[in-house]
């Protein structure tokens, strides 16, 4: 794309399951994985004569995300029904916001990647709830197009979170995605798993080109079907080559051609033109008759803004300036989720050093809580005993390896520092043995002596080992001084 | 007196004091469906063996001194839109012939509850789309005053079971005047409440924001007594008020001296018929003398009244009858003659493309097949009124009017107490005499549609017969939750005259 220079717009549109008990309009269980077609009732199957009944929980849900995306939330905002055939959706509408939305307007920072610099703020349009659709099977079996439904989903709550064309580029989508994402973990308004669809990505993208005639940009494309993060950022960067290519073979440009939706293809790694064109239908939108208006109450919204625990970028600003981590660090703690970030807290409050329990934290508490499939709060070792540990760590008292074993054995059994160490025989070697034990040593191997007053320092390692298979509580570095001191003193007349 | 023209009121005291039981009003009842019910064709489904059955419970619980109402064991028929489990709803179409719900309606519920003894269920316009029942597809019921007229509708089955004196009281729906209409034609009391006041969960819904439930019965105490049952807080429906129910019955001797009856000067215009104008008239000089005074009243935009029922109830319609598709229930076209029929086409200019998919075929059949021409017609009006482009013109406009319609009665009643007038411009009409002419059916609703729009609650009573012999209906209309007053102002007039007690003679 040598031609012109080029800018990819993009604006993403992110649906979120909201973690209720119950669905949107009735008293259906939300939980996912039951057998197709067992979590339903006349309300959310559409039948005739049923009627809606608002979920207030997903209401309070919306309301803390939309809040925590700094989105002005009007007093009164109400439900529209959008209207369009599908199997998936029994009442042949879906209740969704139109024109009186939850939200609007906010916005939501991303750090800056590289830790420093101001962040790239992307703004939200609108934030609104809806329920969702049912899920097709399409068993296309040559000549046997059988299709099933499961209606579990279906009325499930969503919120639809729109954002403008901030965006502007593929990884930078990613980079919301994640912040999004994570910001909604700490908000504890949804689980995100884009496996089990409770969070689902539709990516609008076009490119805007500098040409010798202007600035002109190529037609909007909607992406679909993209079930991870990554292939956000694949089928994006696909799709803006794609455009640009077909940008130089056509030359045609946004409001020559409908807006068109595509789907990627994840096996193939492209985008390809679906056969449904959604931007064909009217959705006939109009005031769902069969509820009310929702009046939502300054004091409620405020109530709601008093309760946000920190927020990831509130979070990762305390731990560096209250705790003197680097960007980097505390981005890697952030994005763990809170629970981390309060037991890396809790941790210090004890008393342990935050760059040590940082690095701990980065590394033994995680390959620990990966390997054994836990959370942080499942962890057997508590930040006081973490903390015990890394303050031994930090007076000499252990040296690292022997601390290692110390919290794997606190992690298996549960014990507490002064336990573990005792079943692991470690107690302190006092320090007239240490001396003892390296006078022993010297006297035992006069060559290595000799070595080292030639000027073979390295030769000081073998004593080391030979200390450790003597007593395996004895700290390495400071055997080495020790002997060294007591070879320099001998040589001092 | 036979059994079956008792009141609710009276079969409620000769029940009440064991001068009868529940199986023998019962089976007076099912009597009486057998030996009129060719040539009325009131009910679409009798249930001859559950009625039976629950009124020999009904009066196994009189005996043990457990009734659990007043009315326990007094017989109701139900239109056919309130879902009953178990027992097909079918909203006389073809779409839900086969249909059988898996839950209760709320005021099916209620009346359980209280003991009514569910005789079956009336016929209707499909989905309450009509005044005179004759779209309905599952079945032709009379007018049971003049065999050759309609009963109305869309209650139409429910007016005719209660005035041929099958069954003391029914339950209809009123979307545009379905419940008050049927009952000025068939010389009986149809009683719209508030919208809110009774629940709408399992009502098969035509036009929610304007669908209300209420009762039809031959009096307003009877009106009163099943209000009462069925009216009242729903947590299953978000639109039913969150109002105590008010003990109607109790509060029926009202002294009507100094009540404030406004005649409404639009509802006397050209196009009233001259027999109904008399009649009423005459209703008007019977409330004079029970002691109110008598003003005249203007609704300014009350003409506007039937062409915003008709885009917002079409515009509604069309989108809660998007679920009536082939898929999930209902009527399915033949799936073999379809896919046949795609294998034919291939290849040739019929065959599906983008937009018309196989899909969109099966959707287009199933409902072409199984919807009336009538409810087609509501469907496209409203599919086309909503479409993009027209939506402002129309849907927003008729909302516009009728936030204008509703302000026209909160000043009308900021001056008087209950509206007067007619209930429709003319009685019955001939079947099939307006089939071929839906604007000049649309205008039966003349009277009673602004009511639906402004939420507020009416009662038809009847105030006369026509020189042929039909009756006609006077209508009421109360400020919202006012229905105490409404039926007190209907049961003095009953009191006074006695149209309600003609009985049609049926061979």
């Amino acid at each position: 794309m040598s031609a012109a220079a080029f800018t990819t717009v993009i604006g993403l549109e992110v649906h979120v399951q909201l973690k209720t008990r119950t669905k949107l309009f009735c008293r259906c269980s939300t939980q996912f994985g039951a057998p197709p077609n067992t979590q339903t009732c006349e309300v959310c199957l559409g039948l005739p004569g049923s009627l809606p009944v608002m979920n207030r929980r997903a209401v309070e849900l919306a309301l803390r995300a939309a809040v925590a995306l700094h989105c002005d939330i009007p007093t009164l905002t109400k439900w529209d029904r959008k209207n369009y055939y599908y199997p998936d959706l029994p009442k042949g509408y879906q209740i969704s916001q139109y024109d009186l939305p939850l939200s609007r307007d906010g916005y939501l920072d991303l750090p800056d990647p590289q830790g420093a610099g101001t962040p790239r703020r992307v703004r939200i349009l609108r934030a609104h709830l809806e329920e969702d659709a049912g899920k097709s099977m399409h068993d296309e079996v040559a000549g046997h197009a059988d299709s099933r439904i499961d209606l579990n989903r279906a009325g499930t709550p969503l919120l639809e979170i729109v954002t403008q064309p901030d965006l502007r580029s593929p990884t930078e989508a990613r980079f919301f995605l994640n912040e999004l994402k994570l910001l909604l973990s700490y908000l504890d308004v949804s689980d995100c798993n884009m496996q089990e669809g409770s969070l689902r990505v539709d990516a609008n993208v076009n490119l805007h080109l500098d040409t010798p005639r202007g600035r002109v940009a190529t037609p909007i494309v909607e992406i679909k079907n993209m079930n991870s993060f990554r292939a956000v950022e694949r089928a994006l960067a696909y799709e803006a080559q794609r455009q640009g290519d077909e940008w130089r073979t056509t030359g045609r440009t946004l409001g020559e051609v409908p807006k068109q939706t595509r789907g990627w293809d994840d096996q193939a790694q492209v985008t390809r033109g679906q056969r449904h064109k959604e931007e064909s239908s009217d959705y006939r939108y109009f005031p769902e008759p069969d509820l009310v208006p929702v009046t939502v109450r300054p004091e409620e919204v405020a109530a709601v803004r008093a309760a946000l625990t920190a927020l990831p970028a509130t979070r990762r600003a305390q731990l560096v300036a209250h705790h003197g981590l680097d960007p980097y660090d505390a981005d890697v703690l952030v994005n763990q989720g809170p629970a981390l970030v309060d037991y890396f807290e809790q941790t210090v409050a004890c008393g342990a050093d935050a760059r040590r329990a940082s690095n701990w934290l980065q590394q033994d508490v995680l390959r620990t809580l990966n390997e054994r499939g836990l959370t942080i709060q499942q962890l057997p070792v508590p930040a006081a005993g973490l903390a015990e540990l890394l303050r031994s760590v930090a007076a000499g008292e252990l040296e690292t390896t022997r601390a290692r074993q110390v919290f794997q054995r606190m992690v298996e059994t549960g014990a507490t520092v002064a336990a573990a160490r005792q079943a692991l025989g470690i107690v302190q070697v006092a320090s007239e043995d240490l001396l003892e034990l390296c006078r022993t040593l010297l006297a035992e191997h006069p060559h290595i002596v000799r070595d080292v007053r030639g000027g073979k320092t390295q030769a000081l390692g073998a004593l080391i080992g030979k200390a450790r298979q003597r007593n395996p509580n004895v700290d390495p570095a400071r055997v080495k001084a020790i002997c060294s001191e007591l070879i320099a003193a001998a040589d001092t007349p | 007196m036979r059994l079956i023209h008792l009141t609710v009121a009276q079969l409620r005291d000769a029940l009440a004091a064991g001068h009868v039981s529940a199986r023998d009003v019962t089976q007076a009842c099912l009597d009486e469906i057998r030996r009129v019910e060719a040539s009325i064709g009131a009910y679409l489904a009798v249930d001859e063996a559950g009625a039976l059955a629950q009124a020999a419970e009904s009066d196994g619980r009189r005996a043990a001194g457990r009734a659990r109402s007043p009315l326990d064991g007094v017989p109701i028929a139900l239109k056919d839109n309130l879902c009953t489990r178990g027992q097909a709803t079918t909203c006389s179409s073809r779409m839900l012939a086969q249909f059988v719900p898996p839950y209760d309606a709320t005021v099916v519920q209620k009346l359980r509850a209280a003991g009514l003894v569910l005789l079956g269920k009336t016929n209707l316009d499909e989905f309450a789309m009509g005044g005179s029942t004759e779209n309905a597809a599952l079945g032709t019921t009379r007018n049971p005053w003049d065999l050759r007229r309609v009963p109305g509708g869309s209650s139409g089955g429910s007016a005719a079971a209660v005035a041929a004196r099958t069954v003391p009281g029914a339950i209809g729906s009123d979307t545009g005047g379905s419940i008050r209409q049927p009952a000025a034609y068939c010389g009986i009391v149809g009683l719209k409440p508030t919208y809110g006041r009774v629940s709408r969960y399992g009502l098969i819904a035509f036009a929610s924001s304007l669908d209300q439930v209420g009762p039809m019965t031959r009096t307003a105490e009877d009106a009163a007594l099943l209000l009462e049952l069925i009216a009242g807080p729903d947590p299953r429906d978000a639109t039913c008020a969150l109002r105590p129910v008010p003990a109607y019955s109790q509060t029926l001797d009202q002294d009507l001296a100094g009540l404030r009856l406004g005649v409404v000067r639009e509802h006397f215009e050209a196009g009233l018929d001259d027999a109904v104008r008399q009649a009423v008239q005459s209703a008007l000089e019977v409330f004079r003398s029970l002691g109110a005074t008598i003003h005249d009243v203007s609704l300014p935009h009350s003409r506007y009244g039937i062409a915003t029922y008709y885009l917002i109830a079409s515009c509604e319609a069309s989108s809660n009858l998007a679920r009536y598709d082939g898929v999930h229930f209902g009527y399915r076209t033949d799936e073999s003659a379809l896919l046949r029929a795609l294998a034919e086409e291939r290849g040739s200019a019929a065959a599906p493309d983008e937009v018309d998919t196989p899909l969109v075929r099966l959707y287009r059949q199933s409902r072409s097949e199984a919807l009336g021409a009538e409810v087609q017609r509501r469907i496209m009006l409203g599919t086309y009124a909503l479409s993009a482009g027209y939506y402002e013109a129309y849907y927003l406009q008729a909302l516009r009017v009728r936030r204008l319609i509703r302000s026209d009665f909160d000043r009308a009643f900021g001056e008087v107490d209950l509206l007067l007038g007619p209930t429709t411009p003319s009685p019955a009409f001939c079947a099939g005499e307006k089939l071929a002419d839906p604007l000049s059916m649309y205008l039966e609703d003349l009277y009673t549609v602004t009511a639906n729009l402004a939420g507020i609650a009416g009662l038809a009573l009847p105030c006369g017969f026509t020189r042929g012999g039909l009756p006609v209906g006077l209508q009421l209309l109360a400020p919202p939750f006012e229905e105490a007053r409404l039926l007190a102002a209907g049961h003095r007039y009953q009191q006074r005259t006695d149209w309600h007690t003609h009985v049609p003679e049926l061979p």
